[in-house]
């Protein structure tokens, strides 16, 4: 009964989060396979670049592209952007040290860096804190932070009543008539 | 005792409810403080309080939508999620940003050179004619000279579509000191969150008659004095 016990106290070797990397010999003892995930990490990064990053094509700092952008995954720059964006269904950020000059029209777009340009996001758009953002927005949600400057105007777009699924609306016992949510606009602080 | 304790009940009324006083007191009383740390580590202190301005200028927006507004006190999330919520078009103009720009801060650089004012209007204001349904000016405009104070508030009667309202602030105390500027939060249509941001040198002061004066063009002026002694101005274009 106690051999038992501990056998399921013992923790489970550590397993890489890489899949196409070649796995590491079988280690003896699960404490040193601990450490040796620990020393891989690479140099650390901040917060928002990790999470604007991850997932995304990312163009960096030293670089700077001049014309249009079509994209079909979320795209990070932190460099500098002359012409047109089109990330329609994918998230479009610009990093604290990116400089666009733009319209942009994505699903999601989050300033961290300076914007010039009209944008038009169907989800919602973030001006992060210090951000610059100069240019009309159309969206259906914005979200502002304290510290980030706009100049422009801001239109808000009602998001179009989703239609709902026909079994639904049978278990219904009296469909109400869709009207449009009110316009979403998130608070922060 | 029993005399005071019977006149108390005659003026909660019938059925308990509070005394008209009372009941004022508790409008009073909707102005809390608080402080916080902002990200930059300084302390700004908030208050919030009932404004009779911002109440008469939403009355007159009121049941209608779709209205294009211009805030000329830079992008605040409480202001924009509250006009567009009523389903208006905002504008934002950091106004005091591009005169720090366009005169230094503090207005270091004289404000009655005509190509600068000629600047700051094209930074600040450069709207069509008859642009706009209302506007939220704030405080702004005490920090202007007379000058650009002129050519400031024609601009706005060019823009501004007429039997439109302008909400304005003007400090009425009448001292030449550096008064403190804020940051305003619409709450509530009668309800602002006040926020200190620091101070300037007002470079001029009003009254009721200058200010009568000031907007004479428009087709009238009206005045509210808060306890803060701010006067509150509603402008009928």
């Amino acid at each position: 009964m106690w051999n038992k016990r501990r056998e399921e106290e013992v923790p489970k070797p550590y397993t890489p989060p890489n899949p196409g990397a070649t796995p590491a010999p079988a280690a003896p003892n699960p404490v040193e396979a601990k450490k040796e995930a620990t020393s891989v990490s690479s140099t650390p990064m901040g917060r928002i670049d990790v999470e604007a990053r991850s997932g995304s094509a990312t163009i960096g700092k030293a670089v700077k592209i001049v014309g249009q952008i079509y994209s079909k995954e979320d795209l990070f720059v932190d460099g500098d952007l002359e012409g047109t964006v089109e990330a329609l269904e994918h998230k479009f950020t610009i990093g604290p040290n990116g400089t666009v000059q733009a319209s942009v029209r994505a699903r999601e777009v989050v300033a961290q860096g300076t914007l010039q340009g009209n944008v038009e996001a169907t989800d919602k758009i973030e001006i992060r804190k210090d951000a610059k953002l100069v240019g009309d927005i159309k969206t259906a949600r914005i979200i502002i932070e304290d510290g980030a400057y706009f100049k422009g105007s801001i239109d808000i777009v009602k998001a179009e009543p989703v239609k709902a699924a026909p079994k639904a609306q049978a278990s219904a016992p009296a469909p109400a008539p869709s009207s449009p949510a009110p316009a979403p606009v998130e608070a922060k602080r | 005792m029993l005399l005071a304790e019977r006149l108390r009940s005659i003026l909660r009324g019938p059925r308990g409810a509070p005394a008209a006083d009372e009941a004022a007191s508790k409008i009073v009383d909707r102005s809390p403080r608080a402080r916080f740390v902002s990200r930059q580590g300084t302390t700004i202190e908030t208050v919030t309080r009932s404004s009779r301005g911002l109440e008469e200028f939403f009355n007159h927006i009121r049941g209608q939508s779709g209205l294009t507004v211009l805030d000329v006190g830079g992008a605040t999330q409480q202001n924009v999620s509250f006009i567009t919520n009523l389903g208006h078009r905002l504008y934002s103009e950091d106004f005091l940003g591009i005169l720090n720009e366009s005169f230094g801060p503090d207005s270091a650089v004289d404000q009655s050179n005509p190509g600068r004012i000629e600047y700051f209007l094209r930074q600040a204001l450069d709207y069509p004619e008859a642009h706009f349904d209302g506007v939220l000016i704030w405080d702004v405009l005490e920090y202007l000279a007379p000058a650009l104070l002129t050519a400031v508030v024609e601009r706005f009667h060019k823009i501004v579509r007429p039997n439109s309202y302008m909400l304005a602030f003007f400090h009425s105390d009448q001292k030449t000191e550096a008064v403190p500027y804020y940051t305003f939060r619409i709450q509530q249509m009668n309800l602002l969150e006040v926020a200190q941001q620091g101070s300037r040198h007002p470079t001029q002061l009003f009254n009721n008659r200058s200010l009568e004066k000031l907007f004479g063009p428009f087709e009238s002026v009206k005045f509210f004095l808060t306890r803060e002694r701010l006067r509150e101005v509603i402008i009928k274009v």
